[in-house]
């Protein structure tokens, strides 16, 4: 064991998974840092539950070394790990109150009775549930189900607490709400989070690092802003948020800028290298894109296009467009002003999207990253 | 149209009262015949010499005892001090209490084990159980009848028939059925309570008594009550495998030939009275631990 290893509260090293004949987790290897929040991203059946599974103990590796805290975990039982989970559905015991729920795994450890209702009380302040200390579960609601959770896997003051949706079963508000909350807790307790989501925003909005799983690979790890703004692969890119994806023939590439022709007069010229492949794939964001009635001129960067849709989201107008090559766009733009210009736009109507020489971006299917650090 | 409703209104509650007079009905006839029973344990013969004691008249001459004749309590001290009702009734409770303790460790430990296995080795225990459960109870007296004879005669430590044999041919039924009533509680339950215990650091142990067992609760019990019920009025398998020991149903059964008398239902009076009381007692302490809930559902959130 390295010593740089203690820097690390749970490693992953090349780690398989299969149920069956199905691989849930395919060679993962993953370095989650002190302290840190952590997401594991993805659509369901991606591996992410599993491997916080194998974090836990409930599930064991078929290959590869799992580490936590340094030291391998392979073979041990939940009940002898430093770690401590918050349940999808909470998994309360419905037959005892709050108090003893969270005064539970204290009591498994044999502190005695006066502390661990000490410390039971300064977790549920906490999580700002109090005076609810004799109710059953039952009685309480979903949020309150979610808090007792949180409480009764904090109050154990685990080297990693691992989180399997919590948020999941709540309505948007509450969820909104819950989001600030566990951020706020993690900041004052310190302990590393992993977080498993399949919601990127509350992947994107919470943590410090997101690992983007799709197919028991990890796609890609690093920090929100990072895997918004440069998606590696074409997965993450459209997983994450939303992206117009063009495909073409690189026409040029010198200067650290190259030029794409995607068919019927669209041009894309964007900065970058797009490495071997004469043919490439790039990705604009939607809120990249500026749209502007009549028909522009033919250039690079601008595409004459038609409006197929007009949505309204609120605080947004979504356009689809149709571009002259046949490919369709989302485009959004903020209501900051009463009379945005993009509203003028109606199903039908022959406009110009444009957008500027940083926001195409370039995919490369890669390979999957495979060490995870 | 302020009228609109009312006709569809008073169509409802009728619809509702027929709904309660249904009920009524039902119960009516379940616990008719026990009302009965009790009402004749107070009855008379049909024709009592002078000056004796109602209860003194042969069982011969007791006359038509369906009929009512007039009040008595004296059969309750007839029963009490006939040489062989009480411990008759003895010998049930206590092959009973047995039976139905040994058969819902046994099962309960079943279900857990078979709700776990694999499919492949689940299927075959499976159907065993089941048959213990649908197969004629005559014919499993009459196997077993024949097998306890042969072991004993095979195997000298094996009891001659008697209470063990009774004892053991009951559980092999209850047995089932407490299985069958643990394992669906325990497959409603789902395993999400167990990993919490486990990921707070309860090891199997700890977890069983803590949240596995407060859980299965209602279903061990319920499982208990059957099985005692079942044991204490079954009459087919003891007579088959009792040997010279004479269960309560047994005794009941002798007497209907010579001629039954209200002592029969004085007996079962007092035997309602105590079992009532005893199911209501633990009814209260039920509730009181909060396991009183025999759905086995998850409890409904508050959203």
């Amino acid at each position: 064991m390295s010593d740089q290893s203690i820097d690390y509260d749970v490693e992953f090293r090349a780690i398989t998974k299969r149920f069956g004949s199905l691989v849930a987790v395919n060679g993962v290897s993953l370095k989650v840092r002190k302290g840190e929040f952590l997401s594991l991203l993805g659509p369901s059946g991606c591996g992410k539950t599993t491997s916080l599974r194998m974090i836990a103990g409930f599930e064991q590796p078929d290959e590869g070394e799992l580490l936590i805290g340094g030291s391998d975990a392979v073979g041990i039982p939940p009940y002898r790990r430093d770690v401590n989970t918050v349940f999808q559905q909470y998994a309360l015991f419905p037959h005892m109150s709050i108090l003893d729920n969270v005064c539970y795994g204290l009591k498994q450890r044999k502190v005695s009775r006066r502390e661990r209702r000490a410390k039971a009380g300064e977790a549920l302040e906490l999580v700002q549930l109090t005076g609810r200390d004799s109710h059953r579960p039952a009685m309480l609601s979903g949020g309150q189900q979610q808090r007792v959770a949180l409480a009764r896997a904090l109050v154990m003051n685990p080297r990693v607490l691992l989180l399997d949706e919590p948020l999941g079963a709540l309505d948007l508000k509450l969820r909104k709400e819950m989001q600030i909350e566990l951020k706020r807790i993690q900041d004052q307790v310190g302990i590393t989070f992993i977080y498993v989501t399949h919601d990127q925003e509350e992947a994107l909005s919470m943590s410090d690092r997101v690992a983007v799983m799709s197919n028991g690979v990890i796609e890609q790890l690093d920090t929100p802003r990072a895997i918004y703004d440069h998606p590696l692969t074409a997965f993450v890119a459209d997983f994450i948020g939303d992206m117009n994806f063009l495909e073409g023939r690189v026409a040029e590439s010198a200067d650290g800028g190259y030029a794409i022709d995607a068919g019927e007069g669209v041009v894309v010229r964007g900065r970058g290298h797009p490495a071997g492949a004469a043919i490439v794939r790039v990705g604009i964001r939607p809120e990249r894109i500026v749209v502007e009635r009549g028909n522009g001129s033919g250039t690079a960067n601008s595409a004459r296009c038609e409006v197929l849709t007009k949505m309204y989201l609120g605080d947004q107008v979504q356009l689809i467009l149709r571009l002259a090559n046949g490919s369709e766009f989302v485009v959004r733009e903020q209501r900051t002003s009463a009379a945005p210009a993009i509203d003028s736009l109606e199903p039908g109507d022959t406009a110009t999207a444009r957008w500027d020489e940083a926001a195409p971006l370039l995919m490369a299917d890669l390979q999957p990253q495979k060490d995870g650090e | 149209m302020p009228s609109a409703g009312t006709p569809r209104r008073s169509r409802h509650r009728f619809g509702k009262r027929m709904f309660t007079g249904w009920a009524v009905l039902v119960y009516l006839v379940l616990y008719l015949p026990i009302v009965v029973v009790v009402i004749f344990a107070f009855n008379q013969p049909t024709s009592v010499p002078q000056g004796a004691s109602p209860c003194s008249v042969d069982p011969s001459r007791m006359g038509n005892v369906t009929v009512w004749n007039g009040g008595t309590t004296c059969w309750f001290h007839t029963a009490l001090n006939d040489p062989t009702y009480v411990p008759a009734v003895k010998t049930s409770f206590w092959i009973a209490f047995r039976a139905s303790l040994i058969a819902t460790v046994l099962g309960t430990a079943a279900a857990l084990s078979l709700a776990r296995m694999k499919k492949r080795w689940r299927v075959p225990f499976d159907v065993l159980v089941y048959l213990t459960l649908v197969v004629p109870e005559i014919v499993i007296a009459v196997a077993s009848l024949i097998f306890f004879v042969q072991a004993h005669n095979n195997l000298s430590i094996f009891p001659t028939l008697g209470e063990s044999t009774i004892l053991l041919g009951q559980i092999v039924f209850s047995a089932s059925l407490v299985m069958l009533i643990v394992r669906a509680r325990f497959v409603g339950m789902g395993s999400s309570l167990e990993e919490a215990s486990f990921d707070l650091g309860g090891g199997p142990i700890a977890t069983f008594r803590q949240v596995t067992l407060p859980r299965l609760l209602p279903a061990v019990i319920a499982g208990a009550l059957l099985s005692f019920t079942f044991s204490f009025d079954d009459y087919v398998l003891p007579a088959f495998t009792n040997g010279t020991v004479n269960t309560w149903p047994i005794v009941v059964y002798s007497a209907v030939r010579f001629g039954v008398t209200p002592a029969v239902n004085a007996l079962a009076t007092v035997m309602l009275v105590v079992t009532v009381t005893l199911i209501l007692i633990t009814g209260l302490v039920l509730r009181r631990s909060g396991a009183s809930d025999l759905t086995g559902a998850p409890p409904p959130t508050i959203p």
